[in-house]
């Protein structure tokens, strides 16, 4: 999944707040929820950018944004150069045959009435230009026979088909309109484990053969780590920490990621009683009201005054080969598992 | 009782009795009365769960897992429930030809719960001061004003920080991960014999998780109760049950010592799972996926319900039904080709 060329897909600073409002009659601001927080990366042809991160870290609000679906608050997300922050619906509707999102849910992400030809084909009733009428079956059948599924099912209902098959109409859907980049908003998340690996395999060939380049949003840190080229961390609507798959998981610099990794369990009996965690205590402080400077220091075993005061920027560190956020990174070879 | 102090380790949790089964499920049967027909949801389970054992079900959606952890407790609806056949074993005492009456001083007292979702398990309009204050009311009949005391106590035991301020706080301005202690408090707060977890770290962030379950490791430590995981991930499984039963299509397919089925399981669905992982050393690589599709418990084949995906199919599983053999002084799997399975490859 070799990627190529400028960046297909430019996101500057980006920064959705929600407001707060209180009053019936006269509604006033009350403060934000900020849920995406100056966020900035790039996406090139045929790669995978893996987000990370944990519920209320504004990885979906960040998908929202990226497909024009939120508008932001500041900040620039240009998709082949062409600015869709706080571009006019009409300019938007071109864009977005360029990105298109599969959701996490194969349930409620497709409508129970219409027929799964009706859905894989709805994009084309929004853009007639991309199939000429005639066409459309022909290519809805090609679609469902590219992601595995039958295409003489093509007049059956959703709730004919499987979480897992169900999921394959959410991407035949997605691809459609013959897409460069997919944002996948946990695309396996709601899949039995004997099913998942087939989705993401899907995943994969698609994006070989394709070339398309995937935006892959996920909880889950060994997908993840599976299917992505670079891996970004989120924390609290910040981007704490950023770059290849094998530096994110082999040598993570932020305490935050590092007490990610070694939460999550491992499939493997032999050792856990050497294996030691970081545990981190109590819950992540509200995006209502972020803590100053590193969002991360209330939790952090490293914090020093200065993190209260500076916000550390997401830059290289010394000793350090990846962009991350934190006064004092310092890699740790995650595999030796040394705390 | 001194209830100031954690409760003592009882009786049950030491000396000999430590090779008996707390717990014994046998050949249990569970179906559903539907429009559409009958749904097979268990169909001859059987497990033991010893004393401070850590017994992990795993299985996908579908398996069977829950219904059987609903049928232990006795709070399925029935009808449409219906237990045509089996036995669930407490202390030798088949629950499931207790009264009503009876059941209901073992549920919470000696056997209790916790589930997924501990946002719905809980009433939105009660404190969570009064629900578990509740439990020492209803069952060992204390003051009010007791049972508050008491629950705050619990609650500083599953670590809700500033217990006695928060005690009349709803549920809903608690996290989920807080919410999951409360449940906990709840399920330990009689000090139960056994305590079954139905997937309880499944809503929750992996940091919250680990938090989780090193609350359960060390509230079993304590009270020496047998749990029952019931879970899908391999990973949790993994850190820490002792002993593994592996369900599909309502029927135990695999059951072993935690490390005998990471290093060489007997099982070929079992065998495809473990290879679907995604793992540092497969990156790049097409993952092993299971083909198909999970049975339809509406109907089940005749014989090995894992079949139609089985790499290792002869024309004898489809027809024959599959006893779980005996496969090692601790092990069975339910596959008449465990040889082949053992000796590894997809078949």
């Amino acid at each position: 999944m070799a990627a190529t060329g400028s960046p297909i897909l430019e996101v500057r600073d980006l920064v959705k707040h929600f407001p707060m409002t209180q009053g019936v009659l006269v509604r006033k601001q009350i403060g934000a929820i900020r849920a995406v927080d100056g966020v900035s990366f790039d996406l090139r042809r045929g790669e995978t950018l893996g987000i990370v991160g944990e519920s209320g870290c504004g990885k979906s609000t960040l998908a929202k944004l990226l497909m024009g679906l939120e508008r932001p608050t500041s900040g620039s997300v240009r998709i082949k150069g062409r600015e869709i922050a706080g571009a006019r619906e009409s300019e938007l509707k071109g864009v977005r045959r360029t990105i298109q999102l599969v959701m996490q849910d194969p349930y409620t992400s497709l409508n129970p009435r219409m027929t799964v030809g009706d859905i894989v084909g709805e994009p084309y009733e929004i853009h007639p230009g991309a199939a000429p009428k005639g066409d459309r079956r022909r290519r809805v059948q090609a679609l469902l026979e590219m992601v595995g599924l039958n295409p003489d099912h093509i007049n059956r209902y959703p709730h004919q088909f499987s979480g897992g098959q169900r999921q394959r109409i959410g991407i035949a859907r997605g691809l459609a309109l013959q897409p460069e980049i997919i944002v996948c908003d946990e695309p396996v998340s709601a899949l039995d484990v004997s099913i998942q690996a087939q989705v993401i395999n899907l995943l994969a060939r698609l994006q070989r053969e394709l070339g398309l380049a995937y935006v892959f949003i996920a909880h889950d840190l060994s997908v993840v780590r599976h299917i992505s080229d670079r891996v970004g961390v989120m924390y609290l609507g910040k981007m704490v920490e950023l770059g290849g798959d094998a530096e994110i998981y082999g040598q993570p610099a932020h305490p935050y990621t590092q007490e990610l990794l070694s939460a999550a369990p491992v499939p493997d009996p032999d050792g856990r009683e050497r294996r030691r965690r970081i545990v981190l205590q109590g819950d992540p402080p509200s995006p209502a009201n972020p803590p100053s400077g590193c969002r991360f220091r209330t939790r952090c075993w490293k914090a020093q005054e200065i993190c209260a005061q500076q916000e550390p920027p997401l830059q290289l560190r010394p000793g350090t080969w990846h962009e991350s956020a934190c006064h004092f990174a310092e890699v740790y070879d995650i595999m030796r598992r040394p705390f | 009782m001194n209830v100031t102090s954690t409760p003592p380790l009882p009786a049950w949790g030491m000396g000999g009795a430590e090779n008996e089964p707390l717990l014994t499920v046998e050949d249990l049967h569970v179906e559903f009365a539907t429009r559409q027909g009958v749904v097979k949801a268990v169909n001859g389970v059987s497990y033991a769960l010893r004393p401070g054992e850590t017994l992990a079900v795993l299985g996908e959606s579908g398996s069977g897992k829950s219904v059987t952890a609903q049928a232990i407790m006795g709070i399925l609806d029935t009808p449409p429930a219906r237990i045509p056949k089996g036995r669930v074993r407490f202390r030798g005492t088949d629950l499931l030809r207790l009264s009503e009456d009876a059941r209901t001083q073992i549920r919470g007292r000696r056997i209790s719960m916790i589930f997924q979702d501990a946002l719905s398990a809980l009433n939105p309009v009660f404190t969570v001061g009064s629900q578990i204050g509740e439990m020492f009311q209803v069952h060992e009949g204390v003051s009010r004003r007791e049972a508050e005391r008491r629950a705050v106590e619990l609650m500083d035991r599953v670590r809700i920080p500033g217990a006695r301020q928060r005690l009349h706080d709803y549920p809903h301005q608690f996290s989920g991960g807080m919410r999951q202690r409360i449940m906990i408090a709840m399920a330990i707060a009689l000090g139960p014999e056994v305590l079954i977890a139905d997937e309880p770290t499944t809503a929750l962030d992996v940091t919250v998780q680990a938090q989780i379950m090193e609350l359960l490791a060390e509230v079993q430590r304590e009270s020496g109760m047998g749990l029952i995981l019931i879970t899908h991930d391999l990973g949790v499984v993994a850190d820490v049950a002792d002993k593994i039963v592996v369900m599909y299509g309502g029927r135990v397919v695999e059951n072993a010592p935690v490390r005998d089925i990471y290093r060489n399981p007997a099982h070929p669905y079992t065998r495809g799972l473990l290879e679907s992982v995604p793992r540092a050393d497969r990156k790049g690589r097409e993952l092993y996926a299971i083909a198909g599709m999970p049975p339809d418990l509406l109907d089940m084949p005749p014989g090995c319900a894992f079949a139609p995906r089985c790499p290792y199919r002869q024309d004898n599983c489809v027809t024959e039904p599959v006893p779980l053999y005996r496969i090692g002084a601790t092990r069975g799997s339910a596959c008449h080709y465990w040889r082949e399975v053992l000796d590894g490859g997809h078949g």
